[in-house]
């Protein structure tokens, strides 16, 4: 159990949110032209890293608004939350190395 | 390895069993290996051990980066079922229960295999409708199978309270299911691995997979480099970890799956019980503890600890299930790392590089394969293509879009 600080509302329990996974995955363009292989990346294959992760979060139990966090996968430690549309944060200086390209 | 008997018993209680041959060796990492297994839980250990005594390659070594059965395979709830919907998954997983029946005698160790039952209840329609679809089909796939009424659900369990807040409609029993030893399962792989000449090697953690003209050829560890023909990674939780190290992406999302073990009291359940619809398993182990879990976490972590909120989620069910239970202890409570894929199925498969294979995605019920898995992984490493058992479980189903969708029956059961 951590606080998340909403973007809207400000820091919450973390109970009131759920997760949704990678962030910043955008519908590929000219879909029709699309191979099995982009089709099954775009839909299946995820970042999974031990470290720093972007990922969508929404505030089921509060402003119900989508967001974005950038949260360390081993600690639970959130470095940031920013609104959906937003450029997504630099990376804090220490695993660095752990975090998705 | 001297096999274990009533006679070594006796034997070695005269010397007040001071003089057990120990179970297995420490070696050092040998420069090269034909077949290097990542990963020293149940499945890696078995792959190793029917890698060597069924497929005739026994210069293999283990990896493991902390100790052995230490990650999932030691926090897990240890329940054995084949109770699942396809018939891909039928395949693994009743292949792996066959494996369980006969493992104790052939290991010459005692994994506790205790076919005790296994009980699903069905608490809507809308379960009592896919308890009828899924024991159809595993009925039509040759495993046992029985719908059991309220009334019948109720002798077995005296105990349950069939008229909770989601009253118990009906339930879908595998006799055959039930627990085994988790570490014993470990112990038993890593003594008859051993025996057949694979290195056991320990505290020795994978930090590169070395790839040359797309062809894996050895692995970074922290006991130095290990060079290898064939490699397989077996590393639950951290199979994103090794397939990054080897430069592609996984199928895979990582998330705590907890477990909590009460107090020891009589015994009380003689099956293992699970609940999909309201989100709880329990048994009881022989030492007299209740084994409980329900789901894992919502959100990606590798923290092995879960969060507060899923233990309320866990034991709220339990007690409206049980109201006996409302007053029992809880000792322990602990989370593994459980690597998921989206349609619940595992992924056994040969990767992008060549030589490089791939047993992982097992996500919150794989100790029950783990007899299987290692058998079907290891004949087809040997063979270099996968077996008929894995072949479905491919990872290049996530593109073909041919998924094994097991949501319903892995959703909660472990």
């Amino acid at each position: 159990m951590f606080i998340i600080n909403c973007p809207y509302c400000g820091a919450r329990d973390q109970t009131e949110f759920s997760c949704h996974g990678e962030a910043h995955i955008a519908r590929p363009e000219e879909t029709e032209k699309l191979t099995d292989e982009q089709w099954g990346d775009y839909i299946f294959f995820r970042q999974n890293p031990k470290g720093l992760h972007y990922e969508r979060w929404v505030h089921s139990h509060g402003c119900r608004r989508w967001f974005n966090a950038l949260r360390n996968t081993v600690t639970d430690e959130i470095f940031a939350t920013y609104k959906v549309g937003e450029a997504r944060p630099v990376l804090p200086e220490q695993n660095a190395g752990e975090a998705p390209s | 390895m001297k096999a274990y008997s009533l006679f070594s018993l006796v034997r070695n209680s005269m010397s007040y069993h001071r003089n057990w041959q120990r179970a297995w060796r420490s070696p050092d990492p040998k420069k090269h290996y034909d077949v290097v297994i990542i990963g020293g839980g149940g499945h890696g250990l078995a792959t190793a051990y029917y890698l060597a005594t069924q497929c005739g390659i026994s210069n293999v070594a283990v990896l493991e980066k902390g100790w052995l059965g230490g990650g999932n395979t030691g926090r897990n709830t240890t329940i054995v079922r084949s109770n699942y919907l396809l018939d891909a998954s039928a395949g693994m997983y009743e292949h792996a229960v066959k494996l369980w029946e006969g493992l104790s005698q052939e290991l010459n160790y005692n994994v506790m295999f205790s076919q005790r039952g296994l009980l699903h209840l069905a608490h809507s329609v809308h379960d009592m409708q896919e308890i009828g679809r899924r024991g159809n089909a595993i009925y039509l796939n040759g495993i046992d199978s029985e719908f059991l009424t309220p009334e019948q659900v109720k002798e077995m369990l005296p105990i349950i309270n069939l008229d909770c807040r989601y009253p118990v409609m009906g339930g879908l029993l595998q006799r055959r299911g039930g627990t085994a030893r988790h570490d014993a399962v470990a112990w038993g792989y890593a003594r008859g691995a051993d025996a057949a000449g694979v290195d056991i090697i320990q505290n020795c953690e994978v930090t590169g997979v070395r790839v040359e003209h797309n062809k894996v050829v050895g692995v970074d560890t922290s006991r130095g480099y290990i060079g290898a023909g064939k490699v397989g990674s077996v590393a639950a939780g951290h199979s994103s970890v090794i397939a990054e190290m080897a430069g592609f992406k996984l199928p895979l999302e990582c998330y705590p799956l907890q477990a909590l073990v009460s107090e020891p009291i009589k015994p009380i359940i003689d099956c293992v019980v699970m609940s999909n619809g309201i989100h709880v398993y329990v048994s009881q182990s022989d030492k007299g503890e209740l084994v409980v879990g329900s789901g894992s976490d919502a959100y990606n972590s590798y923290s092995q600890r879960g969060s507060f909120d899923l233990i309320e989620h866990t034991v709220g069910p339990l007690c409206e299930l049980f109201p006996i239970f409302s007053r029992l202890r809880m000792l322990r409570q602990w989370a593994g790392i459980v690597d998921v894929t989206i349609d619940r199925s595992p992924i056994l498969s040969k990767t992008p590089v060549e030589n490089l294979y791939f047993n992982c995605g097992w996500g919150t019920g794989g100790f029950k394969a783990t007899p299987g898995s290692g058998h079907a992984f290891a004949h087809s490493i040997a063979a270099g293509e996968m077996n008929s058992i894995a072949a479905p479980f491919s990872i290049d189903r996530f593109n073909s879009g041919a998924l094994i969708d097991e949501g319903a029956a892995a959703a909660v059961a472990h």
